[in-house]
């Protein structure tokens, strides 16, 4: 009869808990004394760390916003050849790895590249000095190489904010002497601006909690720094102190977009759907398609040809049993984090919705933003309670029993799948809670009114009604998966490895032709899911 | 709704107690730094020879939090690092055994193992100076110290200064000239760089054959391992374009690090992690690593391979490798304070 | 007699904001009770308190007699064990379910006889062939219909409605008006219903609850409020009316349009006095006698059952003018600029204390 805590709002709180946990015991960490590690940073390279990962984000965002609302738009509201290939084809960049794109990259354009060798052979240049070239290891570089990989997280959003854009409002626009460009930027545009802000903060917050691709770019980020205070400083301490104040950054950024967009409603009544498209035809049908062919063709198309080149030289060495072994690995771990996460999210988000109270909401705000967060030492943050939890379990069955149980929890799948699926919520604590604003609250209430109670609400109209929404949460949680490394580097089980580690104990001594036919393994298991994706979020339209 | 939940709750829990993580007699759990296709080999030998599985996860970050936080109730037995300041580290943890072994204290020379058997010394590699032949005279680099020659400037090719092989490097440095010294000497090598430090030690080589720069310093392996790359013959001409210099042989000698191995203090296999860490250090393993890896065995007496001995032998500094990981951090914030890596 | 609904000492707070102060209100079995209020005085919140989607704050809500909420005691039913039909402004269609199953969502299992009523309804609302299709499909008129039924099919013991319609053209509204109250009548629902239009409220309602800023203003039969409202408030919103603020001397208040009996207010106070249009009638010639008023009329409008008359005081200068309304039933078009004579109905007079609250409309 009670309704004052009642199970939904009971569990969502713990789920909220147990994903903001691994940020809690990093809090932790970055309480304990790190000596004069500060003085030392504050003296030496933290201003060029801060300017450094400001300049990436600010490159980053502007990349991955133009680049993605753009294909966006012209998948969404334009007609031009090859635009049906596109809508599913500009997202394949989000199955690739970003480090690993950086080494093709890196391979190809670097002073001793077949690029560069091929200009000087054909100038007669010789040294570097001879001629002007594009650092590829540079700030720039690791700018190039991180829109191109991160780009389809606005798209994704924006693609799917465009096609439910009534028509009425689009006709407005145009009634009211817009032209079909000006309507983009003045109505299409503003309409998406959730959608596009929110693809964008994934890809800042991927930005932020990326070391392989700096790393090997030798750009010295925030995050660099973090790796640096911990590792050659030895000081874990430091190192969590760094990370908060990122994490606090992170807040901050994320809040001033909370209170800049307040105020402003964006839900959209239903509508006649759109009906009409520009047809391109002429230099802007060509322009069209070249620009939604560049960010393919160097996202994805050329990295993968280049691994396949190189998986084909090094196909005996890499396909043995061990290799399938992994490979089943990652499927297993992945499907399994695609499908816990988007059930905690749904739970979360449900829960959150129900209770509407400031802790529940609040939590899963924090939740989220673990996403921002580099992955190791995410990794340790989640380390710690799953050990703690087991030294204490096997304190109380020794005392009781007699019979210490070891490992319970930290070391295991379960590690695992806990750990990815803390890392991963802000997608599918995000995808669900999209889906969930769109159904307005006077659906719960019919419902409850009719005699459904609240998991028969979830049952019979929320779950049907965001069906596209977990689909989604559950293929991008998945792709994203296959790509994870740093947790499964520190909480996996012995002797379990992932296409993942696998590529990466190559990849980390530059043995990258190795490595090729694990990361076309990752690449290929996360195609089928990301043309899924893209059907989903056309099909929701029709 | 909560079905679902428990159900993948308890999917999770059955997987979870899949891998050999139970105490079982016949096995051994190896936490390694390095990586499994470079130790991979001399295990399966050692499994071979005495029934023993051993049990492998590879991590390089957080290793150190990992042993820590499972503290006593670690599934692990022992550690493989591929430097010596990872088992400095887990020293200062307190979180290694102390072991006897006459077979350990027999193989391994005292300079590469820990005076009470907290750690040992498995082989060692020297941090060396690649040279272009076409472009560096015979005796035009022959110390660290000519590194930061003015002659050189624009000439040198190196990887982060924070790597762990070159604040190892920077490290020993501080031990023998004291840090004004050694401060000066890195600003004098920073002035000559041909570019930003990047890349690995491999990507120096290639650096040097296409003409970028024309001295770089790395590890010895580097070397053998591309002259014998049958898969990318390229690399052998990388390799043909470079003269190896041992730096210092007037003096302290070269700079070696080592990879080694410990036994960890909540070790519930202690007797098979000591039988593996003897294993390693065996005339079998130590000529295997030599072999396969291009790196110099500690056992004296065992032979390096045909390759290495190529290279032609040299003289180590023997300064206490425990004395240069002390100072590390030193090393990793003089990198910071002259911006080496910018 | 047990009543279907009862409020007692409900109060109700959004943040620091006071929504509900202290309301109690009982609702008789088979009654039709409007809340009638402008938006934000809390009507909404109160229909929302009775299907208990809202969380009792203060207060004690009853249905049928038996306790649904009770604050004190940290008792909330469910709303799904409530028994209660609810229609909401937005009519609230699952998307995903088709017209029938929209419909039957409520029913527990199949129950024939109450799907054979949904059937008939259907029928009477000429919407039998939409059965299948999806609500994404419906108009406005249909899907408001589909809604009322959704909610009636389980036979509720009550029935709230939330301006349900609000979202229809007004040709479209006054025709609905009379099918739901048919069919509630019909179905003989206990039934309140949320709206701020007055009209729609007199139309629908056996009795009227008044709102303000979260308090019942007052309570009563359509023909009660429209002639004794006990406020300016209540008096507002029954259609637009001439207003003059003044102040009270020798029990009588004096306006530009005549003066009026005070009776009852102290000497010196600020009143409002409240003349509706129907209450100022334009006279003829024949009709007027010598000492009646006369005005100059701005503009006149003719509205099919009565013309509206604009008119303008005649004043010592124009500065001094004040315009007003006047009524006359049938068709009267006075010419602008002409003079004519009019007189005030007293039953259509309503002093009130000056609250300093600005006319509504």
């Amino acid at each position: 009869m009670t309704r004052a805590f009642d199970g939904w709002s009971l569990t969502a709180l713990i789920v909220a808990a147990l994903v903001a946990l691994p940020l809690l015991s990093v809090f932790g960490l970055a309480l304990s004394g790190s000596g004069d590690v500060w003085a030392h940073l504050v003296s030496t390279v933290l201003g060029n760390y801060i300017r450094t990962s400001l300049l990436l984000m600010l490159g980053v965002g502007v990349g991955v916003a133009v680049i993605g609302a753009g294909t966006a738009w012209l998948t969404s509201a334009c007609r031009f050849p090859g635009v049906r290939v596109f809508e599913w084809a500009l997202l394949l960049p989000l199955a690739v790895p970003a480090y690993i794109v950086a080494y093709i990259y890196t391979d190809i354009l670097e002073f001793a590249g077949p690029v560069q060798g091929a200009m000087r052979d054909l100038m007669g240049w010789k040294t570097a000095r001879d001629y002007w070239f594009p650092e590829i290891r540079s700030l720039e570089g690791a700018i190039a190489v991180m829109v191109l990989t991160l780009y389809p997280y606005v798209y994704l959003l924006a693609r799917s904010s465009f096609l439910e854009q009534t028509a009425t409002l689009l006709d407005a626009g145009r009634v009211l002497g817009n032209g079909p460009w000006r309507n983009f930027f003045r109505v299409a545009l503003p309409l998406a601006r959730p959608a596009i802000v929110v693809g964008v903060s994934l890809a800042l917050m991927e930005t932020l909690n990326d070391f392989g691709t700096v790393d090997f770019f030798a750009v010295q980020t925030f995050t660099a720094g973090i790796y640096d205070v911990w590792l050659n400083m030895n000081s874990m301490a430091g190192a969590a102190q760094l990370a908060t104040v990122l994490l606090l950054f992170v807040f901050m950024l994320i809040t001033a977009e909370r209170l800049a967009r307040r105020g402003r409603r964006f839900d959209m009544k239903a509508g006649r759907k759109k009906t009409h498209v520009h047809d391109l035809k002429g230099w802007l049908a060509v322009a069209a398609i070249l620009a939604c062919l560049l960010p393919v063709l160097f996202g994805f198309l050329l990295p993968m040809s280049v691994l396949f080149s190189h998986a084909m030289v090094f196909y005996e060495d890499s396909l043995n049993s061990g290799f399938w072994r992994h490979a089943g690995h990652s499927l297993l771990v992945s499907s399994l984090v695609a499908l816990v996460s988007t059930v905690l999210g749904l739970v979360l988000g449900y829960g959150a919705r129900l209770s509407g109270s400031v802790l529940t909401r609040y939590a899963s705000r924090v939740a989220s933003i673990g996403y921002a967060v580099p992955g190791s030492v995410l990794a340790v943050g989640i380390m710690l309670p799953l050990t703690q939890f087991d030294r204490s379990l096997n304190i109380f069955s020794t005392r009781l029993f007699d019979l210490p149980l070891g490992l319970v929890l930290s070391g295991t799948v379960f590690a695992l799948v806990y750990g990815y699926s803390a890392r991963f919520m802000a997608l599918s604590l995000g995808s669900v809670e999209s889906g969930l604003a769109r159904i307005t609250p006077s659906m719960d209430g019919a419902a409850r009114t009719l005699g459904a109670n609240r998991s028969e609400t979830l049952r019979r109209v929320h779950l049907p009604l965001l069906r596209r929404f977990l689909l989604t949460a559950i293929l991008i949680v998945f792709v994203d998966s296959m790509k994870e490394l740093p947790i499964t580097m520190l909480l996996r089980p012995f002797n379990f490895d992932t296409l993942a580690t696998y590529t990466h104990q190559f990849a980390r001594n530059e043995l990258f032709e190795e490595a090729a036919l694990g990361a076309l393994a990752i690449v290929a298991a996360g195609i089928l899911p990301v043309i899924l994706l893209s059907r989903t979020i056309t099909g929701g339209d029709r | 709704m909560k079905r679902t939940i428990s159900t993948a709750v308890i999917a999770a829990a059955m997987l979870a107690s899949v891998p050999g993580a139970r105490a079982a007699s016949e096995e051994v759990n190896l936490y390694s730094y390095r990586q499994p296709f470079l130790i991979q080999p001399m295990l399966d030998v050692f499994t071979e020879k005495t029934g023993i599985t051993v049990n492998v996860a590879y991590a390089e970050e957080g290793m150190l939090e990992r042993i820590k936080a499972e503290g006593e109730n670690t599934p692990a037995d022992a550690v493989l690092t591929a430097d010596i300041g990872r088992l400095k580290d887990m020293e200062d943890a307190g979180v290694l055994a102390a072991v006897n072994s006459e077979v350990l204290s027999e193989n391994i020379p005292a300079a590469y193992r820990h005076p009470d058997g907290y750690w040992f010394g498995l082989t060692t590699r020297a941090r060396i100076i690649f040279a272009s032949k076409d472009r560096v005279g015979a005796d035009e680099v022959t110390s660290y110290e000519d590194l930061a020659d003015p002659k050189m400037k624009g000439r040198i090719c190196i990887r982060s200064g924070k790597h762990l092989y070159n604040i190892s490097l920077i490290a020993s440095m501080i031990v023998h000239k004291g840090v004004e010294e050694t401060e000066k000497w890195l600003l004098g090598v920073k002035a000559n760089l041909a570019r930003k430090p990047q890349g690995n030690d491999r990507a120096q080589a290639k650096a040097i054959y296409e003409g970028q720069c024309d001295v770089a310093i790395a590890n010895t392996y580097y070397m053998g391992n591309m002259q014998t790359n049958d898969e990318k013959p390229e690399q052998k001409e990388w390799a043909s374009a470079i003269n190896i210099i041992f730096p210092n042989q007037g003096d302290r000698g070269t700079h070696v690090n080592i990879s080694g191995a410990a036994v960890l203090k909540h070790a519930k296999r202690k007797e098979n992690a000591v039988k593996l860490l003897e294993f390693l250090a065996s005339e079998t393993a130590q000529s295997m690593y030599a072999a396969q890896n291009f790196e110099y065995p500690v056992k004296p007496g065992v032979a390096v391979s045909e390759r290495v001995q190529s290279w032609g032998s040299f003289k180590a500094d023997t300064i206490s490798l425990s004395e240069v990981a002390k100072h590390r951090a030193e090393a990793a914030r003089m990198v910071d304070r002259i911006g080496f890596d910018q | 007699m047990v009543s279907a609904l009862e409020y007692e000492n409900i109060s109700h707070k959004f943040g620091d904001r006071d929504v509900l102060r202290n309301i109690s209100l009982e609702i008789g079995r088979g009654e039709f009770v409007c809340l009638l209020g402008p938006s934000g005085c809390g009507k909404t919140t109160l229909l929302r308190l009775a299907a208990g989607l809202e969380r009792l704050q203060h207060g004690i809500v009853r249905l049928g007699g038996t306790i649904a909420a009770d604050a004190a005691h940290h008792v909330d039913v469910a709303p799904e064990k409530r028994n209660v039909g609810m229609m909401f402004q937005d009519y609230a269609l699952f998307p995903h379910l088709t017209v029938m199953e929209n419909i039957l969502f409520g029913l527990r299992k199949a129950d024939q006889k109450r799907i054979d009523w949904v059937k008939d309804r259907l029928a009477y609302f000429g919407i039998s062939q939409l059965t299948s299709t999806y609500p994404g499909t419906l108009s406005g008129g249909e899907q408001q219909r589909v809604a009322l039924l959704r909610a009636l099919a389980p036979h509720p013991q009550l029935l709230l409605l939330d301006e349900p319609f609000s979202a229809l053209d007004k040709a479209r509204r006054i025709e609905m008006r009379e099918e739901t109250g048919a069919l509630i009548r019909e179905a003989g629902a206990t039934t309140l219903m949320v709206t701020h239009d007055g009209e729609e409220a007199m139309f629908m309602a056996d009795r009227i609850v008044v709102m303000n800023e979260g308090r019942i203003e007052q309570i009563g039969s359509a023909d009660n409020l429209y002639m004794n409202p006990r406020s300016a408030f209540v008096a507002s919103l029954f259609g637009h009316a001439n207003r003059f603020c003044e102040t009270v001397r020798n029990a009588t208040v004096e306006t530009p349009i005549g003066t009026f009996d005070a009776k009852g207010r102290a000497e010196g106070e600020r009143v409002c006095v409240f003349i509706r249009p129907e209450g100022v009638v334009p006279l003829t010639d024949e009709e007027a006698g010598r000492d009646a008023s006369q005005a100059e009329v701005t503009s006149s409008h003719y509205l099919g059952i009565a013309s509206h008359i604009h008119m303008r005081t005649i004043g010592s200068n124009s500065g001094s003018a004040v315009t007003f309304h006047a009524q006359r039933s049938g068709r009267y078009l006075p010419r602008a600029g002409t003079r004519v004579r009019y007189h005030v109905d007293p039953e259509h007079v309503f002093v009130f204390r000056d609250d300093g609250t600005e006319q509504d409309r």
